[in-house]
């Protein structure tokens, strides 16, 4: 098998791991702190393609650029979500959350049933089929982009949470929930500010992913269960792990098409989740309980 | 004087006699003009609505052809009574969302529902499944748009199709290309092959194993073969491995989506090989693939069944495609237009015939059928002991100037085939 085919092979997954890192992070910021399972996570991604589709239809506005409103429009919803409806159901047996979170999935992906139809869409931007050639190497500008964002609006989340006075009582609510309470800090408030923020990564997420993929309304269940596979290969709660989870997600799955069969790239997916639960529980970069 | 009972006179019993007959003879006419007050004179045999359960991929990854036989269906009901089917027909949709499950259920409802009989459903998988449940609740079956050959091989009795098996199609499809090569001067020495993974692409390739090693008269050899699962989002993989075998060409059996998200990446990875060559699928001649991929949906070639443009049957439908979808041309949905109208006007034809809504009765007056005006290129429509119409031929269209264009057989051509595309270059 020629060297090149691997190496772009290799190449392609880890820059669409780039962008599945980013659309886990916002699951492991939101379950880090809140200690909330969001299983609506994919379903709120297939919304922000949906907005970013809207958002070229109507004003021509790339997805690069309609990244900031659509971002900005989940942290409200997220943030609103949380502190309307999810904060009651914190104290409660976790399997109520549980079906909250799903009835609220269903409820969206029907609801962009009912608003677009079945039908896949896409973004026709003008560089969709543009390619860089570097040496051997083809990268597709569209990938490229998507993951140099990715890292980007993931490093700025992670200089927030290091260097900010509201990301580091985000943590101390998150690292002991009594002694965030006891000095003085409004757990709720930024348990909903958390909950916007994981909303607008996957804001973001989505904006870029519709550059990869076609978007339909039923696409949400698969991306939340990806989701969910890298953070838990990552480690829950850990943003570098997200990334790497989402790094190697994208790469194996590349290299299983390659490999072995395309059919099969699912399976080495859930094959290294199992590895993971067995070897390492806590994920990779997770902290062990 | 008491009044004694008077005898009733011949006059009076004439008159009694006259009166009833008014009424008798205007009660009659009254009859007879409730009877024929409808817009059609119904046999009396006729008075049940013949329910024709519609079952198609209406949403799912095959939405769009799915929508697109449904197009077809929801015309049916107007064209038949100009064919002389002026029967009560009541068409009841259900959609099987692209999943064999849903498939199962919704054929069940339907039959529950009084469902006479299916038709559909354009998937092998789904087809399969609505078969098993139209054997055991005796209801007739009429497959518009299916491949897998086990659909008619398995001694279903209420299972029909009117559609070529994959077999059939590969048959086809592989000689048409050798004609491809012979009309152009080309001689490709090697292919790649790629294929969809569900049922029907697995029956074609199948098909094709069995069936291109026998052929000399064809000069190339698949060096790799590569399977996708139909509902992937990426196939940049299986486009890399593809153009990492230097294959001449790409023999293509795929769907829709999975078509245009590989015609993407093949620009992407700026692999452009002689030509893209489908033996026998759908996806490439599709309104979507033109309206998707727009100036890059030109060349690819889908050598399928195909309508015949001259057909008396071909204007009725054309007609009222046109008054009811104004902003659509018939030749992008031809062929799942065509084929689903056929199934519709064969469950009309045997309604007629059977003068029954009973399974068995429509069931064995379908196996009677023998029409020969038809939409889609063959000959009568006419089913073997297996439910199995033969006969189907297929046509070579390529798409050119952003239209399904017939390049061959040369007696019906509508232009010239282009081969090698323009643009091609060894990876």
């Amino acid at each position: 098998m020629p060297i090149e085919l691997v190496a772009n092979v290799t190449l392609a997954g880890l820059l669409t791991g780039l962008v599945y890192g980013l659309m886990a992070l916002g699951l492991s910021v939101i379950f880090g702190v809140v200690r909330v399972v969001n299983f609506a996570h994919g379903e709120m991604m297939t919304i922000a393609m949906y907005a970013a589709v809207v958002l070229f239809a109507a004003f021509r506005l790339d997805p690069f650029v309609a990244l900031f409103p659509v971002a900005a429009a989940f942290f409200v919803f997220g943030y609103v979500l949380q502190a309307g409806l999810i904060n009651p159901f914190i104290t409660r047996p976790e399997h109520t959350q549980f079906m909250l979170v799903l009835a609220v999935a269903i409820i969206m992906v029907n609801g962009l049933l009912m608003a677009f139809g079945p039908d896949a869409r896409n973004i026709p931007v003008d560089y969709a089929l543009d390619s860089f050639i570097v040496g051997p190497l083809l990268l597709d500008t569209v990938r490229v982009y998507a993951a140099l964002a990715a890292v980007a609006i993931a490093g700025g989340l992670f200089l927030f949470f290091k260097f900010t006075g509201t990301g580091r009582a985000i943590r101390a609510c998150a690292d002991n929930y009594l002694g965030a309470k006891v000095v003085g800090l409004n757990v709720k408030k930024y348990y909903a500010l958390t909950f916007g923020i994981g909303s607008a990564c996957v804001g973001a997420a989505g904006c870029l992913m519709v550059l990869l993929v076609d978007v339909t309304p039923l696409l949400g269940p698969g991306y939340t269960l990806l989701a969910f596979i890298i953070v838990i290969v990552g480690g829950l709660g850990s943003m570098p792990g997200a990334l790497l989870g989402g790094v190697l997600i994208g790469v194996s799955e590349a290299l299983a098409g390659l490999f072995f069969s395309p059919s099969a790239k699912s399976m080495f997916s859930f094959a290294l989740l199992i590895l993971v639960l067995l070897f390492r529980p806590q994920g990779l970069l997770g902290k062990r309980p | 004087m008491a009044r004694t009972h008077q005898p009733i006179s011949a006059y009076d019993t004439l008159q009694a006699t006259d009166v009833g007959r008014r009424r008798f003879i205007a009660g009659l006419g009254a009859s007879a003009a409730i009877v024929s007050s409808g817009s059609l004179m119904r046999p009396a045999w006729g008075q049940a609505t013949l329910n024709v359960g519609v079952l198609l991929p209406t949403s799912g990854t095959q939405a769009f052809i799915g929508q697109s036989c449904k197009l077809g269906a929801d015309i049916a009901p107007s064209v038949l009574p100009g064919l002389g089917y002026g029967l009560p027909i009541r068409l009841m949709h259900a959609d099987t969302e692209t999943n064999v499950d849903v498939a199962r259920s919704r054929a069940e409802r339907l039959i529950n529902e009084g469902a006479h009989v299916l038709v559909g459903a354009f998937d092998s998988g789904a087809s399969a499944a609505i078969a098993q449940v139209c054997e055991q609740k005796g209801v007739p079956f009429i497959i518009n748009i299916a491949a897998a050959p086990q659909l008619t091989e398995q001694g279903y009795k209420f299972t029909f199709r009117n559609f070529p098996t994959a077999i059939d199609l590969v048959r086809n499809g592989l000689a048409l290309i050798g004609d491809i090569f012979r009309a152009t001067n080309t001689v490709p020495r090697t292919a790649v092959f790629m294929h969809v993974n569900d049922t029907f692409g697995q029956a074609m390739a199948k098909g094709i194993g069995a069936i291109l090693p026998r052929l000399d008269f064809l000069p190339f050899k698949v060096i790799e073969t590569i399977s996708y699962d139909p509902a992937a989002k990426d196939l940049s993989v299986e486009v890399s491995k593809a153009k990492a075998t230097n294959a001449d060409f790409l023999m293509f059996v795929c769907r829709l989506n999975d078509a245009i998200l590989v015609r993407r990446e093949m620009v992407k990875q700026r692999w452009n090989p002689m030509g893209i060559i489908g033996p026998g699928n759908p996806g490439m001649y599709e309104a979507q693939y033109y309206a998707a991929l727009g100036k890059l949906s030109e060349y690819s070639i889908s050598n399928v069944p195909w309508y015949n443009p001259k057909a008396p049957l071909t204007h009725a439908i054309d007609r009222a495609f046109s008054k009811a979808y104004p902003k659509e041309k018939l030749m992008f949905h031809a062929l799942n237009v065509g084929f689903t109208v056929e199934a519709i006007m064969i469950a009309a034809d045997a309604y007629k015939r059977a003068k029954a809504t009973d399974g068995k009765a429509l069931a064995e007056a379908i196996r009677q059928t023998n029409m020969s005006s038809r939409m889609m290129i063959g000959g009568p429509i006419k089913f073997n002991a297996k439910g199995q119409v033969e006969g189907i031929q297929s046509a070579c269209i390529q798409n050119l100037n952003m239209r399904p264009t017939v390049v061959l057989p040369a007696a019906s051509a509508q232009a010239k085939l282009v081969f090698p595309v323009p643009g091609y270059k060894k990876a």
